[in-house]
């Protein structure tokens, strides 16, 4: 059952991916190309002599993207999947649909959303070299910890149910979720490597583009996969089927 | 729950899969998963498997665009 809920999140994944492609071919890739030539320009400006291209920017912006989005996004469909199997039953009484869509929503909130919030995504020419090393460390710090806390807050949340009842203890994991990751994001260190003439309206456009072509991969995971996993889930369990009155 | 015939169980009583069945798949199934993810966030920055910067170059876009750090 395992192996066929992971093929599910994984096609689910694909799905994800290819509309990802497509929004980020028609709403990100103007804004990379501006980077582009922004970084240029203050390079040749600096004297420096142009970089040779090891794949030229039609594979990038074509198939490098396509490929990206589709392993990315298929990878996480799979994880998403394997997630579900876990708690399918377990931690949860939700329907297929209800919790692959609840699993995709905190999913998206905890691995997309919050690390954005901290240390948002960066179109070329922002960012120096030096410090990638640095820079990855603490995104996957913040993304490490706030998936901890998200699996803390619904651990939390579950605890207060029978108290307080579904929509209070919802509140209370939801509230301690925002206070934990308000302090955690307040004792990391900020970074800021923008240029100091990088048009910020271009900026702000690449990051918005980014937190969509996430939005589109969670959603269609979290639909597509909650569709095939209830259609699946369905079919193994006829005998419940023919027990409950039509 | 317990008075109620069992041809009222709901339908959509959902039934875990045992734990022996899963931990297999999430641990080796999720380990290539991740790998897979980390080659297009993270190979050839950061951290090299392979030298030289064809991987990084390759995903150089969606890279930038899933919002990983790059560069």
């Amino acid at each position: 059952m395992t192996g066929k809920l992971l093929l599910r999140g994984m096609i689910a994944g694909v799905v994800g991916g290819l509309l990802a492609f497509l929004f980020a071919r028609i709403y990100g890739e103007p804004l990379v190309d501006f980077a582009i030539a922004f970084e240029e320009q203050a390079g040749a400006a600096a004297g420096e002599a142009a970089e040779p291209e090891l794949v030229s920017r039609a594979t990038q912006a074509g198939l490098g993207l396509l490929t990206g989005a589709i392993v990315y996004s298929a990878a996480l469909g799979g994880i998403l999947s394997l997630a579900f199997a876990l708690v399918y039953g377990r931690f949860s009484a939700l329907g297929a649909r209800s919790l692959a869509g609840l699993l995709a929503l905190a999913g998206f909130v905890a691995v997309i959303l919050v690390p954005a919030i901290k240390y948002p995504a960066n179109p070329p020419a922002v960012g120096s070299p030096e410090t990638i090393v640095i820079r990855t460390e603490l995104y996957f710090a913040m993304l490490l910890v706030s998936v901890l806390v998200m699996v803390a807050a619904f651990a939390l949340a579950r605890h207060y149910w029978g108290r307080l009842g579904a929509w209070n203890a919802a509140i209370v994991g939801g509230l301690a979720f925002l206070v934990v990751i308000a302090a955690v994001m307040l004792l990391l260190p900020d970074i800021n490597e923008v240029p100091e003439n990088f048009s910020a309206a271009i900026l702000w456009r690449f990051r918005v583009a980014s937190l969509g072509m996430q939005a589109i991969i969670w959603s269609a995971q979290g639909l597509v996969f909650g569709f095939l996993a209830e259609r699946l889930l369905a079919g193994a369990a006829p005998a419940a089927r023919r027990l409950s009155p039509a | 729950m317990s008075t109620l015939s069992p041809t009222s169980i709901p339908l959509s009583q959902p039934v875990p899969i045992p734990l022996g069945e899963v931990l297999p798949w999430a641990i080796f199934a999720g380990l290539i998963l991740v790998l897979a993810v980390y080659f297009v966030g993270a190979e050839e920055g950061a951290l090299s498997i392979f030298s030289g910067m064809y991987v990084h170059e390759f995903v150089h876009d969606g890279r930038h665009l899933l919002g990983f750090p790059c560069h």
